[in-house]
């Protein structure tokens, strides 16, 4: 079979512009594209440069952007990207400086991990192996399972414009012992985590669990997090009163109410935050596009604030 | 052709202009509908972070009544799509939380078999009405313009809640309904990131980069306007983009922010301005005005 990949180029030691480069290559039908990869710098092209070690999606070696989006080439067969021998377009990660071709500097991405102390933290020294039940960590396996491949960070929207934000795969790795029933720390642990960089960056835009290869799901333990702080008495974010005048809106109107959630999540206190909400107010007013004072409401809409309320307190009651 | 319509909490509120639209538009492509109106708000994802069980049983609840109507639901956004997808794709793939679910909708009387079918306008006109259909609908060739597509998160990922492995077309559909109209496609990195819109009263400054710079590229790469299929991405690309520009020194808001059907209807000849084009915080004159030399 034949297979026809653009890899992406870069050499700082002979020019600073990146080029993308067409290797044509016969492989085997179930070749991965990691397999196609090597084969090129054995057969075609020794100055191509890329990183892997296991070849079984285990040691998080060798992400890469294929067709645009982060994969392990190694677990990512040619067939899957390519079923009509499409050309493939082979890219390092994004958010990463590039060294050569396509291997990345992963220094901030472990400077991360280590930020959010990734270690259990106790008052004790144990003596013995600390142990914890079963039952309390199988809930863990699926974050547990993060193999530092990079792929989330390399997809990251926040991270995009923002490389300060702590990013998915640390703030998985931050939640893996938040949630760790041995750990002491989890008070002052999500007291960072709540603050500029942490887990309200988070844009909820899905690209690292769409991306993980383990299934980590990053978005979804960062937004649980968001929760955990909340509980924990950390209520002085505008995450926080936005998320409760989201839900003080629904269970009252039983829809969005668009103005009250923007004054409230901007703080009653922000003067400028509130000035600058009323030139976009005023700019859609003269356009004739202000929300209504109160939302349209669904019909019948007890029915919505019952089970709003039921809900809500069996939420509480769980927890 | 008849759904049950799911507006959304934005085309009521803050962009009438798109539910103007869109009714415009399904009155040409002969789509009867029944608004679902006992539907509460999806949550956003924004409630399901605090609650996720009352988020999935307002959206199951919707669903529910949708079935009761004997109707599939269309959506006109992305989040919305997305987010009962999501709760959807939850149930149907848990038969235990799936009657969990109904125990609570049963106190209403209602019950969700786990048929029912949603669907953005988007995927209707591709799936449902089919582009050749649409493009004899279309009057005006808009060949000359090209069009940025800002899809809106919910509506790419998660891939299988969004059942892309069975219509795969869905990746790739606001780019085909743009080519059918006879315009170009801009080809941009940002068509698939985030708008910034769920942070933007969180963290403003990275929210505007992320308006600056998609705006900004998409005007780089040849775009005339940027065409979304999510209201809430329109409220920050539109309503924020000149201070996003000038704080990010991206230039002008110079990029108007179209709602698909508003583009959908001018390609069918409907008057720019009766579709609302003219409400958009970015200026849409020069715009409107290069759309209405095409006609005359």
């Amino acid at each position: 079979m034949e297979a026809l990949i653009k890899v992406k180029r870069f050499n700082p030691e002979e020019s600073e512009d990146t080029y993308f480069q067409d290797y044509s290559i016969d492989v085997a039908e179930d070749s991965t594209i990691l397999d196609s990869l090597i084969k090129i710098r054995e057969q075609q092209d020794g100055t191509l440069s890329l990183r892997c070690s296991c070849r079984a999606s285990i040691c998080g070696s060798c992400s890469m952007r294929v067709n645009g989006s982060a994969k392990l080439v190694c677990k990512t067969r040619i067939k899957e990207v390519s079923p009509d021998g499409e050309p493939i377009t082979v890219e390092p990660m994004g958010n990463f400086p590039v060294i050569k071709d396509l291997v990345t500097e992963m220094d901030s991405f472990w400077s991360k991990m280590k930020s959010v102390d990734p270690y259990v933290k106790t008052s004790f020294e144990p003596e013995a192996e600390h142990i914890a039940s079963n039952e309390s960590m199988t809930h863990l396996l699926g974050v547990m399972n993060c193999i530092m491949c990079g792929a989330c960070v390399s997809e990251c929207t926040a991270l995009e414009v923002d490389p300060t934000f702590t990013g998915p795969a640390a703030l998985a790795k931050a939640y893996r012992f938040v949630v760790d029933p041995r750990d002491e720390e989890t008070n002052s642990r999500l007291g960072n985590l709540n603050e500029n960089t942490g887990v309200w960056d988070c844009t909820r835009c899905l690209a690292c669990v769409e991306v993980c290869p383990k299934d980590v799901a990053p978005m979804e333990r960062i937004v649980k997090m968001r929760d955990l702080a909340i509980e924990e008495g950390y209520t002085n974010t505008s995450g926080y009163r936005h998320t409760e005048s989201f839900n003080d809106s629904i269970k009252k109107h039983g829809r969005l109410d668009e103005t009250r959630l923007a004054l409230e999540s901007t703080g009653l206190l922000n003067i400028s935050g509130l000035i600058d909400l009323a030139k976009i107010g005023i700019k859609s007013l003269l356009k004739g596009k202000l929300p209504p004072i109160l939302p349209h409401r669904p019909k019948d809409m007890k029915k919505v604030t019952s089970i709003a309320e039921r809900l809500d307190n069996q939420g509480s009651e769980e927890d | 052709m008849k759904y049950a319509f799911y507006p959304g909490c934005v085309a009521r509120g803050a962009a009438p202009e798109l539910y103007k639209s869109t009714m415009m538009v399904v009155d040409k492509l002969g789509i009867e509908l029944e608004e679902i109106e006992k539907a509460a708000c999806t949550g956003a994802g924004v409630l399901q972070e605090k609650n996720q069980k009352l988020g999935d049983v307002l959206n199951i609840r919707t669903l529910a009544l949708a079935e009761e109507m004997g109707l599939s639901i269309m959506t006109i956004c992305s989040t919305c799509q997305g987010v009962i997808s999501q709760a959807n794709h939850r149930v149907v793939n848990d038969k235990e939380y799936l009657d969990e679910i109904n125990e609570e909708l049963a106190k209403e009387g209602l019950h969700y078999s786990g048929k029912t079918e949603v669907k953005h306008l988007l995927w209707i006109l591709l799936e449902d009405i089919g582009i050749d259909t649409l493009q004899k609908m279309f009057n005006i060739d808009l060949s000359g313009f090209n069009f940025a597509p800002f899809y809106g998160c919910y509506l790419i990922r998660p891939s299988d809640a969004l059942g892309m492995s069975a219509n795969p077309k869905r990746k790739h559909s606001l780019d085909i309904v743009i080519e059918s109209t006879g315009a170009q496609s801009t080809d941009y990195a940002g068509k698939t990131r985030c708008c910034g819109f769920p942070i933007l009263l969180i963290n403003q400054k990275n929210s505007l980069k992320m308006v600056a710079k998609h705006t900004g590229d998409a005007k780089d790469n040849g775009a005339d306007a940027m065409v979304t299929p999510c209201p809430l991405c329109h409220l920050n690309l539109d309503g924020y983009q000149a201070k996003a520009r000038k704080q990010n020194k991206r230039g002008k808001a110079d990029l108007p922010i179209l709602h698909l059907p508003q583009l959908v209807g001018m390609a069918m000849g409907l008057d720019p301005k009766e579709l609302g084009v003219n409400k958009h915080l970015v200026s849409t004159a020069n715009f409107i005005k290069s759309i209405k030399s095409k006609v005359a």
